[in-house]
């Protein structure tokens, strides 16, 4: 009987410990979330890191001599690199998600997911003294910064181009109509941009050509003008040789005249170097691209990732990688390492020119244009819309 | 039965086993089940346990802003592809390419295992097997991005075409079906080569003995006999275009194949379980194929 008695009390007791002891743990827990902010001070480098970019933003000499900031980066800090290259920026997504990077290169269609997602740790600026030299304009922008922390460092910004091939494109296009209602001159011979932030290039182009639709930003569409991206974008399907998302896919199928006219990067026209390939920027705008240096919110290696993100940011470095990929660099500093003429041509610092560059971002159901009377369509719409455009 | 004068201490584990057998001996089904235990244990997980989870999956949801996945179980995957006529489009363009490449297969691999296994010297055939195999040596992407090289403009099809006034027929559907047709012809031939080789000499001589032309021959002797081996043939080239997405992605300029919905799903799109309700197609219409193949009674003869 006291024994039994005795194992009933001892079972109680323990019962309780364990809760008491999941408690503490849980109150530790949420201590922990209150305490993550951004790194206080910098240690010891851990001796790697790796790195998910765009292509061209991280390069060591091996796709071109002539490009090589990662050389000089492991020789100063003892870091080794490694790099992914990745396509859209939804590729990214998924690859950031994983952990496996120290560091990721961002558009502004993916920041705010990965601050969503807990991709992103909070970023300590003061970590980075190159931060300082940055255009004020890129700094604490809603694609980097979200509740007054920042999430990361300005890298480069761009547009994406109108890219013909002259022998065949004739005369010169000056609006994006040679991809939407002229594309039949060109059938089977025009490409897009393989990814649902293309639709807010039809967006655009439907701010000017039908203004009776009230689109503000391409990027905050109700349902309607979502619609009519998608029937814009269903007939230029009709004219689309092949989508691309691979660059070098495209680069290809420009030197081989299998594709004529499209969207693009600069970086691709630098790659093809053809004469008669040639890129403009049509009366409509541009969409682009503001990119900011995140780390990784479950870096292993954030001294080597802090490092990384100081020598980008500083101003020759950022010079070299801005101009090889073909945007405009974060400072007025890097415009002074850059080829003469390169950041007049790219429109480094104008504010002016920078505001008129429709930035890649994240459309969401809070209408990025500030409408209140309607529920705009969220990321996962435009995927749905994608699938359905290609059919 | 043990000996009695076998002593026991000398050879424990003799005995051990001695009495573990005569245990076996007398129970069939323990010990057919540890035969199968372990092969068993691998077809299950390997293949019912994945299956059964991507059943699963295809139940759940995605928060579309974070991206996380949801595991309350809606049947909206399923409706979607049931009901959008996207899905359907692109299911029956991919069933179209399947069984176009598989027909294609069929009829260029039938001469050729024919002229292996009957016709060629015992020194040819060798060769010729070799020849066949070789293209299996240079990998799948290789091979695609060659014929993206000589199918584009200017290539090598438009250059062997455009002296009859015909061009190459660009990256599309057509280029998809002739890669396609290229990269699995090997798995199609050899199979019916293997069935070829099974029809006796003596059938062949014996109908033209009989007086049966060539072609009456092939028809009512030759083909009931290899008909499995070219049902077991077209399993493959069948299957393998039903899944595939990379040559889509090469050489099928703006065309999606199913392969291709799961690969944006998961790739693009971060929808893991739309991704999963998408693969059961491809799934169902290799049950439905093979229990067809079953009903004529070919895979018995395997």
């Amino acid at each position: 009987m006291t024994l039994t008695r005795r194992n009933g009390r001892l079972g109680g007791l323990a019962l309780a410990l364990t809760c008491s002891l999941a408690l503490s743990a849980c109150g530790g827990d949420s201590s922990d979330d209150e305490a993550t902010g951004p790194l206080k001070e910098l240690g010891k480098t851990e001796g790697q890191v790796s790195i998910l970019a765009w292509p061209g933003y991280v390069e060591d000499g091996s796709n071109d001599p002539n490009a090589d900031w990662v050389s000089s980066f492991e020789e100063k800090t003892g870091c080794k690199v490694t790099s992914k290259v990745y396509g859209t920026s939804d590729e990214a997504f998924n690859l950031a998600k994983s952990g496996d990077y120290d560091v990721v290169a961002a558009s502004g269609d993916l920041t705010l997911r990965m601050v969503a997602a807990k991709a992103a740790a909070e970023v300590n600026t003061d970590l980075v003294p190159n931060y300082e030299k940055v255009f004020d304009f890129l700094k604490d922008q809603e694609w980097n910064t979200v509740d007054g922390k920042n999430y990361g460092v300005p890298h480069g910004y761009g547009a994406n181009l109108l890219m013909y091939n002259s022998d065949v494109v004739k005369p010169a296009p000056t609006s994006w109509d040679v991809v939407f209602d002229k594309a039949s001159e060109h059938k089977g011979k025009v490409t897009a941009y393989d990814s649902p932030i293309y639709i807010a290039d039809a967006a655009m182009y439907l701010m000017a050509t039908q203004p009776d639709l009230g689109i503000e930003n391409p990027y905050a569409l109700d349902e309607d003008q979502l619609a009519a991206a998608v029937d814009l974008l269903k007939a230029q399907r009709g004219h689309v040789g092949e989508y691309w998302s691979d660059y070098l896919k495209e680069a290809q199928a420009f030197k081989t005249g299998d594709s004529v006219v499209g969207t693009t990067w600069q970086v691709i026209a630098n790659t093809i170097d053809q004469d008669n390939v040639k890129v403009t920027v049509p009366e409509e705008g541009v969409t682009g691209w503001n990119d900011t240096w995140m780390i990784s919110s479950k870096s292993k290696n954030p001294n080597c990732a802090y490092a990384w993100l100081n020598h980008i940011e500083d101003p020759e470095i950022n010079a070299q990688a801005t101009q090889y990929f073909g945007e405009s660099p974060n400072s007025q500093e890097a415009c002074d390492f850059a080829e003469p003429g390169f950041c007049e041509s790219y429109h480094a610092g104008d504010e002016a020119y920078s505001d008129k560059i429709w930035y890649w971002r994240t459309p969401i159901e809070d209408c990025l244009d500030g409408r209140t009377d309607v529920t705009c369509t969220d990321y996962s719409d435009w995927t749905k819309a994608w699938t359905e455009i290609k059919g | 039965m043990t000996a009695p004068s076998t002593p026991v201490v000398a050879a424990p584990s003799g005995a051990a086993t001695r009495r573990a057998s005569s245990f076996l001996a007398t129970r069939p089904r323990v010990r057919l089940g540890l035969l199968l235990a372990a092969p068993l244990t691998w077809l299950v997980l390997v293949y019912v346990v994945a299956l059964a989870a991507l059943l699963v999956t295809a139940l759940w949801s995605v928060d579309s802003f974070t991206g996380e996945i949801d595991r309350s179980l809606t049947l909206d995957n399923l409706r979607e592809i049931t009901t959008e006529s996207l899905y359907r489009t692109v299911t029956l363009r991919t069933l179209g390419v399947a069984l176009l490449v598989t027909v294609i297969d069929v009829v260029v691999a039938l001469p050729i295992a024919f002229y292996m296994a009957k016709v060629a010297s015992p020194r040819a055939r060798r060769l010729l097997v070799v020849a066949v195999l070789t293209p299996l040596w240079a990998s799948y992407l290789v091979k695609a991005f060659a014929w993206r090289s000589m199918l584009s403009e200017g290539g090598l099809v438009d250059w062997v075409l455009n002296p009859f006034g015909a061009s190459t027929p660009g990256y599309g559907l057509t280029a998809v079906v002739l890669t396609q047709a290229y990269i699995w012809l090997p798995y199609v031939i050899l199979p019916i080569y293997a069935g070829m080789e099974r029809v006796p000499d003596s059938l062949l001589e014996a109908a033209g003995d009989l007086g049966a032309s060539s072609g009456r021959t092939v028809r009512t002797v030759v083909m009931p006999l290899v008909l499995p081996a070219v049902l077991a043939g077209s399993i493959f080239s069948f299957s393998l275009t039903l899944g595939d997405y990379i040559s889509v992605n090469i050489v099928g300029g703006a065309n999606q194949m199913l392969g291709n919905l799961v690969y944006t799903n998961v790739g693009a799109a971060n929808n893991l379980p739309l991704a999963a309700a998408i693969a059961l197609v491809p799934i169902v219409i290799m049950l439905g194929y093979l229990a067809a193949v079953r009903r004529t009674g070919a895979l018995d003869n395997l």
